[in-house]
């Protein structure tokens, strides 16, 4: 009874923290982001919310919608 | 923004509609130069010069952040609708945009492959030469007494 309430336990834990990795994960991968890659194999990543971002986010939208018009 | 003029659209244009066919996450492509002048695309000339302003745009904001001596050569952002991509080699620029979360590795080939593409010039093949058959030099009877 005691084995089997703690592998009760045991799989809801490791079922919900494989949850959030998988929900963290695809949420990371839908927010909105810039990358830039440079001739010496360097890179920028910036994520919505820096104001360095915004602008280029907003020229990416531009170019998306008229891309679509 | 810039002025914006289009050449020889139509004649380079099938080497983007290879590219759309290869990759079904590219949804339109213009390559263009420095200058904005549209070089081939896969939307009708107003359009591709609107796209290669823009994308120039892009590009000259992103070059801010780079540091001195720092070359950008590529660009993507995810946006929630799509995504767009702005690769250079050298002088050259094609500018891509896509379905939401593409292949990045294999958008970025794609378009590095399709930049190669346009920048090499179209030349005829040389014609095989034909070369005279050369006769065969009439074989010397070995003498039988040697």
């Amino acid at each position: 009874m005691r084995g089997r309430n703690f592998l009760t336990g045991f799989l809801l834990a490791a079922g919900s923290a494989v949850g959030t990795v998988l929900y963290r994960r695809r949420a990371a991968r839908r927010r909105e982001r810039v990358q830039l890659y440079f001739g010496d194999g360097s890179m920028i990543s910036l994520t919505e919310g820096s104001p360095e971002a915004e602008r280029l986010l907003g020229h990416a939208r531009k170019l998306l919608a008229a891309a679509r018009s | 923004m810039g002025c914006v003029s289009v050449r020889d659209v139509a004649q380079t244009a099938q080497a983007l509609a290879d590219l759309t066919e290869i990759s079904s996450q590219i949804q339109s492509a213009v390559a263009f130069d420095r200058e904005g002048t549209v070089v081939a695309s896969t939307v009708d000339d107003e359009q591709a010069g609107r796209l290669a302003s823009i994308a120039l745009e892009l590009l000259k904001t992103a070059e801010e952040h780079g540091a001195a001596g720092k070359e950008l050569a590529q660009l993507d952002v995810a946006l929630q609708d799509g995504s767009v991509f702005v690769v250079r080699d050298g002088d050259r620029l094609i500018v891509a945009t896509t379905t939401p979360e593409p292949t990045a590795g294999l958008v970025f080939y794609d378009l590095k492959s399709a930049l190669r593409g346009l920048a090499e010039p179209e030349t005829p093949k040389p014609k095989p030469r034909r070369t005279p058959a050369k006769r065969a030099a009439p074989r010397k009877k070995k003498d039988a007494g040697s």
